[in-house]
């Protein structure tokens, strides 16, 4: 009764043609909200153990993209495979760790009562809870006010303890909608060198951002604008594909390559994502063998 | 449905409960104070509070589980908390148990204490067991927390969801026998009486302020309640969707 999910992708063919089992897997992948094609088309694969980064202007479809990588998004069509199985299937909801852009804690209990409470929810056995919900607090650096109302803290603070949600049970793919926002600059970077800590003892880390300047702590990047792939590379890759200094010059190359070709006429339907993809996939083929 | 995911989450909106005393303090008092209130508008004719009073030992349950879950889930759904416990390993079973037993546990204490007061302070006169009147406001409060987890799904705000008080709830109160017998009602509005659920609480109630056993007609009352309420919370559970729009 609980573990249908008619609407979850169907997995059309099998993940062979992503070598080393990508933690994510996309082909063709496709969300539509009323008339509107919210992303249009996306394949890209993000490889275990590293920090990806989705980055794009607010409204791109980042959040769009990451629901439905958590299986909360309906109506996706293409093939969406998290972990090698189909995205929002039973066995990943306790594989899969998800930090939504508003903090999604309970205001009226206290940090760790939270833990305490989705910690249960995760299934980590009484035993052990205690001690998961205390390395979790010290991850994001919230021991000193383990015992507040979630309410009473500041929106940096609370969006810590919507982090160290995710990080209960060790989750296999963490998947972050813009968990930076509105930190202090110490705190920001003390949260990247916890992602890349995470990284290396294996986790893979989706970590979404509008903000340019975070690109380059990423080791892959995906860029994504009004609902379709930019690119799929790593930072100094796309910056001298496209001879610029930054990636925000990049991202700006790319939207106006993107444009041009479309101007041109040859504007089939996907004829500008399409493009897009296809230079950052040969792109992502030149680079390839360095990670 | 996994026991430990329930009485987690039962756990979990207790904590809350206890984190906001004065929902608590409201959750006791008001009923109490209601029946004392009505105890002295009914001065000159006890008989009246009698049947009265026994109605809406009945009733308050009912209306306050419903606001409390009403809102409370509300407040799960737009704060993103359910979509995050959705994404989990949890199954709508555990959520709705969960939801239920917390605010049954609370239904108990809140009808504990209105009828306790009914009964040993204002006199209220019944023939049955002040238990039986306990287990008819228990079914009532599970009546009430599943047309609130019904409802919110039709809410997109908390000003909508207390408009749904009058919307769901008045009707029921107006058609279930407080101010007029059920029987002697436009033939239409008795029929529309006889499929509300309300109008069995309020009927389990006055067969036991009459007969001094659990009769056959208590009986059915009772599970018809029941069974509404049973049926109210899995339409609930289906409005809980795991993937939305």
């Amino acid at each position: 009764m609980m573990n249908k999910s008619p609407r979850a992708p169907s997995r059309t063919h099998a993940a062979a043609d992503a070598a080393p089992a990508a933690a994510v897997h996309a082909r063709d992948l496709t969300v539509v909200r009323g008339s509107r094609r919210v992303l249009d088309n996306l394949s890209f694969d993000v490889r275990p153990g590293t920090v990806t980064g989705l980055l794009g202007p607010s409204g791109s479809g980042k959040s769009t993209l990451i629901r439905a990588i958590v299986g909360t998004q309906a109506k996706v069509t293409g093939t969406l495979d998290v972990l090698g199985r189909p995205a929002g299937t039973a066995p990943l909801r306790s594989r899969v760790g998800y930090v939504t852009q508003s903090p999604s804690v309970y205001a009226d209990l206290t940090a760790r009562q939270n833990l305490d409470y989705y910690a249960a929810v995760l299934g980590i056995p009484h035993a052990d809870r205690a001690a998961a919900v205390e390395q979790a607090l010290t991850d994001v650096d919230l021991t000193s006010h383990a015992d507040d109302l979630a309410g009473n803290l500041s929106g940096g603070q609370s969006s810590r303890v919507s982090l160290a949600v995710a990080l209960l049970g060790t989750p296999e793919l963490l998947v972050l909608d813009e968990p930076t926002v509105g930190l202090d600059p110490v705190l920001r970077r003390d949260l990247w060198n916890l992602f890349h800590r995470l990284a290396a003892r294996g986790t893979t880390l989706l970590i979404s951002s509008h903000v340019m300047d975070e690109a380059d702590r990423c080791e892959h990047l995906l860029l994504i604008r009004e609902g379709t792939l930019l690119a799929a590379d790593t930072p100094q890759a796309l910056r001298e594909n496209t001879g610029s200094d930054t990636v925000e010059d990049a991202f700006l190359k790319l939207v106006e390559s993107a444009r041009g070709e479309v101007s041109r006429g040859e504007s089939s339907s996907d004829g500008s994502a399409r493009s897009d993809l296809d230079r950052a996939e040969s792109a992502d083929k030149s680079s390839g063998a360095t990670s | 449905m996994n026991a430990a995911r329930t009485l987690a989450t039962a756990r979990r909106v207790l904590r809350q409960l206890a984190h906001d005393p004065r929902t608590i303090a409201l959750l006791l008092l008001v009923p109490v104070l209601l029946l004392v209130l009505l105890y002295y508008v009914f001065d000159a004719d006890r008989r009246s509070f009698d049947s009265i009073g026994a109605s809406l030992l009945g009733i308050f349950p009912l209306v306050t589980m419903f606001l409390v879950t009403s809102i409370a889930t509300l407040r799960e759904r737009t704060s993103g908390t359910l979509e995050r416990l959705l994404s989990m390993p949890l199954g709508k079973a555990d959520l709705i148990v969960g939801y239920a037993l917390a605010f049954g546990v609370l239904a108990v204490v809140q009808a504990s204490v209105a009828t306790g007061v009914a009964v040993w302070f204002l006199d209220l006169d019944i023939a049955g067991s002040p238990w039986l009147l306990l287990f008819i406001a228990l079914l009532d409060a599970l009546l009430g927390t599943a047309l609130g987890l019904f409802v919110s799904a039709f809410a997109a705000s908390e000003f909508q969801v207390v408009q749904f008080m009058p919307a769901i709830v008045f009707p029921q109160i107006l058609l279930c026998g407080l101010f007029a017998p059920r029987g002697s009602m436009q033939p239409a509005l008795e029929a529309v009486s006889n499929v509300l659920p309300m109008s069995y609480a309020v009927d389990g109630m006055t067969e036991v302020l009459k007969h001094p056993d659990a009769t056959g007609d208590f009986v059915r009352d009772a599970v018809i309640v029941a069974g509404s309420a049973l049926l109210v919370l899995f339409l609930g559970a289906a409005t809980l969707r795991r993937r939305t729009a």
